[in-house]
């Protein structure tokens, strides 16, 4: 991600050390990761060591210091989809993609990440794959629903 | 700045205002045994073999006394069976990381700490952050911090910062109680590519 | 975008609406709450705007997006106004007859009523309906009557009048005081006493004062929080606003999970709304009173829930909980009086100020007033949000509005609280919801999830489940969390597979003592209670899978097998087919035999086999290789 682009964000929050947080999550987002030198430059303009943007970019779940795949794939691991077996799902999961929790795969197209709850209890268990929300699915059904991602 | 009365271990103990249970105690000569605590730098609370037991108007609590702010009429007592059980309990959980730590031998033999109760860890920091610490207060360089959360806590070194600055400082070496901290600094080393 | 400059233009702005409308005006509501979204309700919408157009009724009927009823299992649900009629699991195909049938002709679509389970009678009304029959949705009620995006809507039921009141009637020690005397306590899990923490705020010597919104649900199982922030963001906004008066801050803060975007959204477009009508900002209804409010995004971290640790990420840190000793209504955000409470805790703000604190006092128990919303999930058969006064029993909860366990299956024990609560066995269900009553079992109420567990659970793996989510979410700065949890942990998977052994029992016990006793926050503190509890009512369930390496509820894996009883298989080939490691050996209409030694006990042969024959069992023990040629 290009200086300027840090930039803008950074200048979109007044550069408050107090929004380090938000402004990491914004690049986040629109970058899908965040590189070393997006780091550096928050670094510097924010004024904050590098240490404690090691540690919030690693702290928090949200974040990825390395490239992410087109699609993420999260699997929510709560306790009302537990109860109604989202462990077979995840295993169902990694079994199709080949990759583990935290992990993507070498064709970049998959990112598996496990999620503690994103509020949907009631449609337990739940595969959140680019922001969609697949309620109720059964380890069967998770192979169709991964094709249709290119 | 006004004293403050507190009894700790059946002993009168007067302590200044704003001071903590743990620096009267050591003011007074008493000992409390600690981890992570370093008198030049802000108390970290995260070791809690510091606990001791305070009761004031009537009630007893548990409180870390390197945190917990002196109170006139406070009746501490540093040493009890549950206590002990706890410290004892601390004592093991870190020795599955460094059984070889002689801070920690040396409390264990005081506690009757069974190092083998745990199966052994791979890291063996034990996360006093006394090395991230003294080099965020005193040294102000932030070369090395905390990294992840939980199990996955670990120490890292910024390479960049640490490998301009550490070589010629290492004053944060003595503090570990470990050597973790000069393991971790040899492999920062050794990634360097191109070995400056 | 009018800017209303006192409460006399308040209201005039609040009848215009409402005589701009016509109240008798057909409205199809349609729930567009997150769990409804994920049930395809954005294609039922967009199948209602299309037929209704083509049916050249647009003139005459709105279509609204509403916030979450809270009936998630049933969804998407619509609401045809005004006669209040509540069509469940609509589907875009049955749009184009619902249009008909009841928009055109008046009459009722049977088949997406609800029904009951045991008379087979059918429900009209949302009111008839059983599950929200025996609830009393003070809070939850308004979800359907708005669009979540508009503060039009919420102007129409009233919205903001509770704010007109306190600031041109009430003097900021009286707001104080109505909240006190209501004996509202926070709903985020500690129960503390929402006045006395405001008042301690109030009175704390300093100019500058915070408030803030803890909307960081982070309670796996719990989403009271998510339907009440989503569905009617104002509602939040108008009590924060209140309680920023009342405290005498300046500033407050909403502190939103990620994992609600639509939630992140909604309370930003919410807060832009009342900033150009005038309610945040400067002189906020010609009263004086200045107060804005900015909205930060949690970034996946549960510790961050914690109130000290939510102020520390506020500050642009690692969430990392501070010691106590002096309270943060004291010394909180950048160390001035903070005053944080959950997002249910101010949702109740404007109902006692509109109603006053004797009609919110009448509610509920001598301790524990007003309404909990709980979020009812797991092996249930109605799945959603429940809201009752305080004081009903879990029995009636679970049988009367959950409607009881589905596959007829046998009801185990309830799990409240989250990860800080415990499992509440059948021979208490009398117990009544409240503060306190939960903690005396061993459990707590926590924020309100209440996870209903039947006789297919394995009540040691819930306790691993739980140690496992806390050793993940630890913010591991101290010793008896983040290493006695992983000690924990560790045990106890390994008494789930088979490994434990004499003594883990007691070792556990210990764990759990030194955590509780010497943790630094409340997360460290808590977590051994689904242990504790677990361990006090299903004993024997622990004791089997130690010593007999066998789990009663035939869940953990490596104590299990599987097994084709041969007097059931009809031979179809399914299981056979679908077995991803081809452990299944056997031909059309021949009998299948599953080979132990392949079998990786993944449970799809069970999943697929169909239910007319039902010939896969799981059996208890080892490898079962030599009974499966009988």
């Amino acid at each position: 991600m290009d200086t300027k682009s840090v930039d803008q964000i950074i200048d979109r929050h007044d550069a408050e050390a107090g929004s380090l947080i938000q402004i990491l999550l914004e690049i986040q987002s629109i970058n899908h990761w965040l590189p070393a030198g997006a780091l550096q430059r928050v670094s510097e303009r924010l004024d904050v060591p590098m240490t404690r943007i090691q540690h919030i970019a690693t702290f928090y779940k949200a974040f990825s210091l390395v490239p992410r795949g087109r699609h993420e794939v999260h699997i929510c691991m709560g306790t009302a989809c537990h109860v109604r077996g989202a462990v077979r799902v995840l295993e169902k999961v990694e079994d199709i993609t080949g990759i583990t929790p935290g992990e993507t795969d070498l064709g970049m197209k998959y990112s598996l990440e496990t999620v503690n709850c994103l509020g949907c209890c009631a449609l337990g268990p739940v595969l959140e794959i680019d922001g969609k929300i697949h309620g109720r699915i059964k380890p069967s059904d998770t192979a169709g629903v991964l094709e249709k991602y290119e | 700045m006004s004293k403050i009365l507190l009894n700790i271990d059946g002993k009168e103990v007067t302590a200044q205002e704003g001071m903590t249970v743990l620096e009267a105690a050591q003011s007074a000569g008493i000992f409390i045994p600690t981890l992570c605590h370093h008198e030049k730098l802000e108390p970290f609370g995260a070791c809690r073999i510091c606990m001791v037991e305070a009761e004031s108007h009537g009630r007893t609590k548990l409180v870390v006394s390197c945190v917990y702010p002196a109170e006139e009429g406070l009746v501490v007592r540093t040493r009890s069976e549950k206590i002990d059980r706890i410290r004892r309990t601390i004592l093991e959980l870190l020795m599955a990381h460094a059984p070889d730590s002689e801070q920690l031998k040396e409390l264990a033999a005081e506690y009757g700490a069974d190092a083998d109760r745990f199966e052994k860890e791979g890291s063996f920091c034990i996360h006093c952050g006394l090395c991230v610490r003294y080099c965020a207060e005193i040294k102000k360089k932030n070369a090395v911090g905390f990294v992840d959360r939980g199990t996955r806590k670990e120490i890292s070194f910024v390479p960049e910062i640490a490998l301009k600055e550490c070589e010629n400082c290492k004053e944060c070496f003595p503090l570990c109680p470990t050597s973790y901290l000069q393991a971790a600094w040899v492999l920062v080393k050794a990634l360097a590519s191109d070995g400056s | 975008m009018p800017r209303l400059n006192s409460p006399a233009e308040l209201e005039k702005h609040r009848q215009q609406i409402k005589s701009s409308g016509d109240p008798e005006m057909p409205c199809v509501a349609i729930c567009a709450g997150t769990g409804c979204l994920a049930s395809g309700a954005d294609r039922v919408i967009e199948a209602f705007r299309d037929e209704i157009e083509k049916q050249g009724l647009k003139a005459g009927v709105r279509i609204r997006e509403t916030g979450c009823p809270g009936f998630c299992e049933r969804g998407p649900v619509v609401v045809i106004y005004p006669e209040e009629i509540c069509y469940l699991d609509v589907k875009p195909e049955d749009v184009p007859e619902i249009v008909t049938t009841t928009l055109k002709e008046k009459g009722v679509v049977e088949r997406l009523l609800y029904e009951d389970a045991d008379t087979g009678e059918r429900a009209v009304h949302e009111s008839d309906i059983v599950f929200y029959r025996n609830q009393q949705r003070n809070l939850l009620e308004n979800n359907i009557k708005i669009d979540s995006r508009s503060i039009e809507d919420y102007f129409a039921i009233g919205g903001y009048s509770a704010l007109a009141k306190v600031l041109s009637e009430m003097k900021a020690e009286e707001v104080l005081e109505e909240v006190k005397k209501s004996g509202l306590r926070g709903r985020g899990g500690a129960g503390f006493s929402t006045g006395i923490k405001w008042e301690g705020s109030r009175n704390a010597e300093d100019d500058t004062r915070y408030v803030i919104v803890n909307a960081d649900e982070g309670d796996p199982g719990a989403f009271m929080d998510r339907a009440l922030l989503e569905g009617n963001p104002h509602s939040i906004l108008e009590g924060l606003i209140i309680g920023g008066y009342a405290v005498g801050a300046e500033e407050g803060y909403v502190y939103v999970r990620q994992e609600y975007p639509l939630a992140v959204t909604n309370i930003n477009r919410a807060i832009k709304q009342a900033r150009e009508h005038g309610l945040l900002g400067e002189n906020i209804l010609g009263s004086g009173f200045d107060f804005d409010v900015i909205v930060h995004q949690g970034a996946g971290a549960f510790v961050c829930g914690e109130s000290t640790a939510l102020m520390t990420a506020l500050e642009g840190r690692a969430g990392e909980p501070r010691p106590k000793y002096i309270r943060s209504n004291i010394r909180g955000l950048w160390n001035k009086p903070t005053v944080l409470n959950n997002v249910e805790t101010w949702a109740n703000v404007p109902l006692i100020i509109n109603r006053g604190s004797g009609w919110f006092g009448r509610i509920g128990t001598e301790k524990s007033k007003g309404t909990k919303i709980f979020s009812l999930v797991g092996k249930i058969n109605n799945t959603g949000l429940v809201e009752v006064p305080m004081g009903m029993t879990l029995r009636d909860i679970i049988y009367k509005i959950g409607g009881g366990i589905p596959g007829g299956r046998k009801f185990k024990a309830v799990q409240t609280g989250g990860p800080s609560g415990g499992c509440i066995p059948e021979k208490l269900l009398d117990l009544e919801v409240g503060f306190d009553e939960l903690s005396q079992a061993g459990s707590m109420m926590g924020s309100g999830g209440m996870i209903v567990m039947d006789e297919d659970t394995c009540m040691v793996d819930v306790a691993r489940y739980f140690i496992e989510f806390l050793t993940d979410e630890s913010c591991g700065k101290c010793v008896p969390c983040r290493e006695g949890l992983r000690q924990m942990h560790r045990i106890l998977t390994n008494i789930t597979k088979g490994k434990g052994k004499e003594g883990d029992i007691e070792t556990l016990e210990e764990l759990a003592e030194t955590a509780v006793e010497a943790s630094l926050c409340a997360l460290g503190k808590s977590a051994p209670n689904p242990f504790l509890s677990t361990l006090k009512y299903f004993r024997d369930e622990y004791e089997a899978h130690i010593s007999e390496k066998r789990c009663p509820a035939l869940y953990c894996r490596d104590l299990i097998s599987y097994y084709i009883d041969p007097e059931k298989c009809s031979g179809c080939m399914l299981c056979l087919k679908k077995c991803p490691v081809d452990a299944i050996e056997g031909k059309k209409k021949q009998v299948h035999v599953i080979v132990q030694e392949k079998c990786t006990n993944c449970g799809t042969c069970l999943d697929v086999c169909p239910s007319k024959f039902d010939a896969v069992r799981k059996l208890s023990g080892e490898s079962r290789g030599a009974g499966q040629n009988e």
